[in-house]
This record gives C-alpha cells, sequence and structure tokens, in this order.
C-alpha cells in the first residue's frame, strides 16, 4: 500500500478531480495533441506566447489521474516561464520519473509529488505525456500529433 | 437422487486439482497469491504442454517433411500428429484443411490476401461487425483498399448484441465475405455465428469465422457451423504463443492460390516456372512452428481430457457469479450485458480511469487487462476511452472474483 499512497498522494487526487487550467484557449499561439496508444489517453495542449515568455497554457483531454494530475501540474509551472526554461524543465522533469527508485532525484517542488511514478514503470508514460506534448509544442518547428510511441 | 435418474455419473469439476496443473499460479505478486484474470489476452500453460514442448526438443527436435532420419520422422510425426489433434477438436472434415499459422491474425490475413482478392473486386463489399478485434477489421479494410470494395459494419445494441436485424438489411448480392467474431474480445458477447452462416451463404457470401475468444471457452464443430473459414490462435488455447490455426474447406483451400513462398509450399520449382504443393503444404512456406504445434495439441488434448462442456459450465457458474458480484461494486458499470455472454467482464468505474483501476489491483495480486482491448470502435460505441477486463479460464474460481471485488474497494479507498 505504502508505494500506491506514494503515487497516489492526495495532491494528484485533487489534481485530478479538479485539473487546473483544464480549458481551451481561442487564438493561441500553438496546439498541440498528445497521444498515448498505449492507454488511450488524449490531450490537446494550448500555448499563448508574448515574446518568449509563457503567458498562457492550458489543456483539454482525457486520462488517467496521473496524466491528468501531470498536465495539470505542468500548467502552473509553466506559466510565466520563458520557453528555454520550460525546455529545461522538461529535462528535469523527465529525469526525476525515469530516475531508479533507489536513486535521489532533484527536488522540483510541487511537480516532486510525481516521483512515486518510478515504482510503476509502466505508468511513467501517463506522467510524461503532457510534458512531451508541451516539448514539441514549444519546439521551433511543430511537427504531427505526440505519441509516447 | 438415484446415479440412474441423474445419468452417466460425473465428477464434479475439481478447480483445485486444475490450478495445481499450472505451475504459474502458484506464484505470489507483490506478496499476494496471484490471481490471473487477463485470460482473454493470453492464458496459462499446463505441466502437459510445459512437458510436451520440453520432450520434444530433448527427443524429437529435427526439421519435418525432409530428412529421412529417425528424429525427422520423430518430428514430422510430431507435427502432423497435431493438425490431427486440432481437425478434431474443431470437428474438420480431414486434417489437410488445419493450417498452421503464426497466430489468428495471420489466418485472417491469408485469407484476406488470397480467397479475398479472388473474390472480392470493384463495387463489391466486405462486411464485419462494431465488434470486432482490430485483426479482424484491419487486414479487411486493406483488401477493400486495394480491391475497391467497400466495408460495411453491423451495429451492435446497448448490451453489446449484434443487430441481427441490420446484419440481414445489410447482406445483399454485393456482399462476399462476412467476417464475424465468435465470441468478442471487449464485450464477451456470443455471437449467433451458425445462425449468421446460413443468412450469408443464402446471399452467396463465404464467411470467416475469428474463434480467438470462442475456442477455449466452448466446443467447435466447424462443419456443424458450416463455416468457410474459422481461426484461432494457440496462446489462448493453453498453448504456446507463435502457432495459430486456419481451417478452410478443402474446396476453397485448393482454388486459393499461395500467400507466402518459399520451402515446403511447392512441389517442383524451376527459374522457369514453380509448381506448387497440395494442402496443407500449399499454405506452410518455410520452416514451420514444430514445437509450437506439439504445444498447442498438448493444450488442446489437456481440455478434452476435462471436456470443453464442463470447461464451459464451470466457466458459465463463475461468469454468474463475478456479474453479481461486480454490480454490488459502488460505481461500477458493466459494459457488455448481452443476453448469450462468456467469460468476459468489462467495466468501468464512475470518475476512476481504468488505468488507475489496473495499477492499484495489481499491487493487491490481481491481473487484469485495462485499455481499449484492440477493440477501439467498441469503446466508441459506449463512449469509454477504455474497460477495466477481467477474464476467465478453466483454473480460475470464486475466491479470484472475490479478490477482485476486494481490490476494487481498495481502488475506492485510495481514490477517497
Amino acid at each position: 500500500m505504502s508505494e500506491l499512497n506514494e503515487l497516489y498522494q492526495q495532491m494528484i487526487l485533487d489534481h485530478n478531480r479538479r485539473p487546473r487550467n483544464f480549458r481551451a484557449i481561442e487564438a493561441p499561439s500553438r496546439v498541440q495533441e498528445g497521444y498515448n496508444p498505449l492507454c488511450g489517453d488524449r490531450l490537446t495542449l494550448y500555448v499563448t506566447l508574448d515574446g518568449d515568455i509563457v503567458a498562457d497554457v492550458a489543456f483539454q483531454g482525457s486520462g488517467c489521474a496521473i496524466s491528468k494530475a501531470s498536465a495539470s501540474l505542468m500548467t502552473e509551472a509553466l506559466k510565466g516561464k520563458r520557453v528555454d526554461e520550460a525546455r529545461a524543465l522538461f529535462d528535469r522533469f523527465h529525469r526525476m520519473i525515469t530516475t531508479p527508485p533507489d536513486q535521489p532525484v532533484e527536488d522540483l517542488g510541487k511537480l516532486s509529488v510525481l516521483a512515486g511514478v518510478r515504482e510503476f514503470p509502466t505508468r511513467v508514460k501517463c506522467a510524461s505525456l503532457a510534458w512531451h506534448t508541451m516539448k514539441t509544442a514549444v519546439a521551433d518547428e511543430t511537427a504531427g500529433p505526440v505519441t509516447t510511441e | 437422487m438415484t446415479a440412474g435418474a441423474a445419468g452417466p455419473r460425473v465428477a464434479p469439476y475439481d478447480v483445485a486439482r486444475v490450478r495445481g496443473e499450472f505451475p504459474i499460479l502458484a506464484q505470489r505478486v507483490h506478496g499476494q497469491p496471484l490471481v490471473y484474470l487477463d485470460n482473454a489476452a493470453t492464458t496459462q500453460k499446463p505441466r502437459a504442454v510445459l512437458d510436451a514442448l520440453r520432450t520434444y526438443y530433448e527427443t524429437a527436435n529435427a526439421n519435418v517433411h525432409r530428412g529421412v532420419h529417425t528424429l525427422s520422422e520423430r518430428a514430422t510425426a510430431g507435427f502432423e500428429g497435431a493438425r490431427q489433434t486440432v481437425a478434431r477438436f474443431l470437428h474438420a472434415a480431414e486434417p489437410r484443411e488445419i493450417i498452421f499459422t503464426r497466430n489468428a491474425t495471420e489466418g485472417v490475413n491469408l485469407v484476406a490476401q488470397t480467397f479475398g482478392r479472388q473474390r472480392v473486386g470493384a463495387g463489391d463489399e466486405v462486411l464485419v461487425t462494431a465488434m470486432e478485434h482490430h485483426s479482424n477489421i484491419v487486414p479487411w479494410q486493406m483488401l477493400c483498399e486495394s480491391a475497391g470494395a467497400r466495408l460495411r459494419v453491423v451495429p451492435i445494441d446497448d448490451e453489446g448484441a449484434l443487430r441481427m436485424d441490420e446484419l440481414r438489411r445489410l447482406i445483399g448480392p454485393r456482399t462476399k465475405i462476412v467476417a464475424v467474431s465468435q465470441l468478442s474480445n471487449a464485450l464477451g458477447t456470443i455471437n449467433p455465428v451458425a445462425e449468421i452462416i446460413a443468412i450469408a451463404h443464402e446471399a452467396g457470401a463465404a464467411v470467416l469465422v475469428d474463434g480467438a475468444q470462442a475456442a477455449y471457452h466452448m466446443p467447435v464443430d466447424v462443419q456443424a457451423l458450416d463455416c468457410d473459414f474459422y481461426v484461432c490462435t494457440g496462446h489462448k488455447l493453453y498453448g504456446p504463443t507463435g502457432i495459430g490455426v486456419l481451417y478452410g474447406k478443402a474446396a476453397h483451400l485448393e482454388a486459393m492460390p499461395p500467400y507466402q513462398g518459399g520451402g515446403d509450399m511447392i512441389a517442383s520449382v524451376t527459374f522457369e516456372k514453380t509448381t506448387y504443393n497440395v494442402i496443407p503444404a500449399k499454405f506452410e512456406a518455410g520452416t514451420p512452428n514444430i514445437a509450437g504445434a506439439i504445444g498447442l495439441a498438448a493444450g488442446l488434448d489437456y481440455m478434452t481430457a476435462i471436456g470443453m462442456d464442463r470447461i464451459q459450465a464451470h466457466e458459465q457458474e463463475l461468469l454468474e457469479y463475478g456479474t453479481a458480484a461486480l454490480a454490488a461494486v459502488p460505481g461500477l458499470r458493466l459494459i457488455g450485458t448481452a443476453p448469450r455472454k462468456a467469460s468476459i467482464l468489462s467495466f468501468v468505474i464512475d470518475g476512476i480511469h481504468p488505468h488507475d483501476i489496473g495499477t492499484i489491483v495489481d499491487r493487491e495480486g490481481v491481473a487484469i487487462r485495462t485499455g481499449h482491448h484492440c477493440a477501439q470502435p467498441v469503446m466508441e460505441r459506449f463512449g469509454v476511452p477504455a474497460t477495466a477486463r477481467a477474464s476467465l479460464a478453466l483454473y480460475n474460481t470464486r475466491e479470484d472474483i472475490d479478490r477482485l471485488v476486494a481490490s476494487l474497494h481498495t481502488v475506492h479507498e485510495v481514490f477517497g
């Protein structure tokens, strides 16, 4: 049970129930689809850029608690960040959730609640879907839909 | 009750003894005794199958249909003996109507790319149902695309039963092939395939029955059904992976072109002309999965020794028990409640994604499948992105169902 409680912490359950920035943005600078074919999770990420600052970011879609909470927490973390900071945060987050569970990881503040996913290798893709989608959204040239495959 | 009134005396179904024959079931997962309820994905293997594979490799391994040496004769006898076992199991008229494939999917593709290319032309139609596995949709889509034909789909009702009125309406003079599952992997619906076959034949269409799910849950008689083709897969029949079966009526198989070229499928080869072998060899190019076929036959023998009728009765009783038990779980909705069902309990729980359910019950040692079950059109029909699915086999027990239900209460606890 302890690993389960580590995964499904209150903050994750709360963001699953009441995802933040769960809406569409009209006329966004970037729109990107993300899809996890393993479980069917889908999301659409909207980003408004002001110069190279993420002025607004929001998402819509359906998915498991982990993917929804991860997307919700990500939108909170990104607002006001520069695009290069957003990309760097992708790398730090990705490192956190893919580091073996017996090794220490960087403290990423609220995002650290998702570190519990390391005990559940099949769920890492759920936690990373929104992040991969964001990375593509803020890349210089946007490609087709992002999948976690 | 006297023994005379009850008919011949049959020993009660001894599920504890059955379980003892499956070594993998004895283990613990996350500290809990394993409850394996993902049988629709693949079944576990009894010792008889594991022993058959080992014995083959230890005493008979050689290539088939080639050497005159003793081991090659043994391997050939084992492989062709397996074909006879499959023919008996499916009640085919002759063993040469049994083609060994990699899996059920390859059987569908073989028929689509040979029989299908011969039969289906521009403006023709292929009919499938809304509950098919992707493996019984995509090969037909590919055929229709290349032939300029149209894929039509028989809808299902809110319980997950096939709309037979729509099927009758959709079958017409342009329908060349009807492809239908006998038992839906996502819903558990049993389709009235004998009736469908009769309707299709009346309209001049041939029928392929996807028996991947059905063949390990109920007796199958391809002659009584009068189907043109029947596909199934070894790893769900308590046999190994990588071996499947295509049954086809001999007259069809003889008229069909080969699927793949190579060794074994030829009678003679020159650079000017190749003469193809007779069936079944014509459809088995290259060295086949010899051990797989022998292991599959051991799985079929294992089921036959218990009795398909008894297996079916045991699983049906469990399905009814499970249906009632799951109905009592708060917020749970069964997806697939057709009047005729077998072995599959597909469900969703309000506000909790199936993937989260799957992770939490796994920590209690309970293995279920979560996702779209390679049947995305079914998920769309019921307006869900995915379901959780418990699927039964001959070794499952009421205790397994009770453990599943208890683990679903844990899901509720975690999600508050």
